[in-house]
């Protein structure tokens, strides 16, 4: 009974904060402010989470997340100097149009979850099964199945980071005038004629 | 005691909320790309919650392995949204949607 209410409780502070902090995201007048309250809505949904069960892809939330994406947002948006007003400005009139759609939307998908149950056969079909929490941590059931029966999606989904990696890389690096760097093929074209010359030097005279 | 019972609804409601959240954010700020790539994390946030909340009450690993491939494909797509919004900003000194039409696309 306290279990159940604690978990209650945990529950809606955590929704609450999330969904409060998604709005202050979206409607924050300094985008600095945006990125503090997306981070905010990322520790709230690894909150949620952990309620569920799942502690790993929690603390990979907090990490990838707010370690990584959030802050490299807060780069992005301190780096650039941009007049945030200037593209504010008329952005009101987009306002009923959002209200609409995003009221059609919100009012579908909650007709349709808010009374969602499993078909009776749903449990028939499960892919692996969750181990008991008691015998094997969730980390470790985790990784039992990623590199067992998706060791391929997980190549894969590293090989994409690899590229993101390049092409941001390739995309953002200039080069810059006036700085030197070895270059290789020049060093390997020099011949003797150019790289020296001998000169018959006369006693008492020099060069 | 109805309400102190936490179901795969509530989730799933919460989850389309943030969801909704993520679309109406993107329609108020539309100029701004930051803000609407922050939106898109939004998004992706409210499909993982989806997804882990599938998971833990139907009894299936398969969603938090999901989860994390998701994961991946976002911090890939927000490192090379931002990479090309620094390009962006440092070949027009702008990063308002409307001025970057010279494509057509």
């Amino acid at each position: 009974m306290f279990r159940l209410m604690f978990t209650a409780i945990a529950f809606y502070i955590f929704a609450a904060v999330t969904l409060l902090s998604g709005i202050m995201v979206v409607t924050a007048k300094n985008p600095v402010h945006s990125v503090l309250f997306l981070i905010l809505a990322f520790f709230n949904a690894a909150g949620l989470f952990v309620l569920l069960g799942a502690e790993f892809i929690a603390m990979i939330l907090v990490i990838v997340y707010v370690g990584a994406v959030a802050v490299l947002f807060l780069f992005v948006v301190m780096m650039l100097d941009i007049s945030f007003a200037d593209l504010r400005k008329g952005a009101m009139q987009y306002v009923p149009l959002g209200l609409i759609t995003g009221g059609i939307l919100l009012f579908e998908l909650i007709t349709i979850f808010s009374v969602w149950k499993f078909a009776g056969s749903a449990s028939d079909n499960i892919a692996s099964k969750t181990p008991d929490a008691a015998e094997i941590t969730n980390t470790e059931a985790l990784g039992q199945i990623l590199y067992t029966d998706y060791v391929f999606a997980f190549q894969v989904s590293g090989l994409i980071l690899l590229i993101a990696m390049i092409g941001a890389i390739v995309l953002t690096h200039r080069k810059r005038p006036g700085v030197r760097k070895q270059n290789v093929a020049d060093q390997q074209a020099r011949t003797r004629d150019e790289a020296m010359e001998i000169q018959k030097v006369t006693p008492r005279t020099g060069v | 005691m109805e309400l102190f019972v936490i179901g795969l609804p509530h989730y799933l409601t919460l989850a389309a909320m943030l969801f909704t959240l993520g679309i109406f954010g993107i329609f108020l700020n539309r100029k701004n790309v930051i803000v609407i790539l922050m939106c898109i994390e939004l998004m992706l946030l409210a499909v993982n919650i989806n997804f882990v909340a599938f998971s833990s009450y139907l009894g299936d690993m398969t969603g938090q392995v999901f989860t994390v491939f998701i994961l991946t494909v976002a911090a890939a797509e927000a490192a090379i949204g931002l990479a090309i919004l620094v390009v962006l900003f440092r070949t027009k000194g702008t990063i308002a949607v409307e001025d970057i039409s010279s494509m057509k696309g």
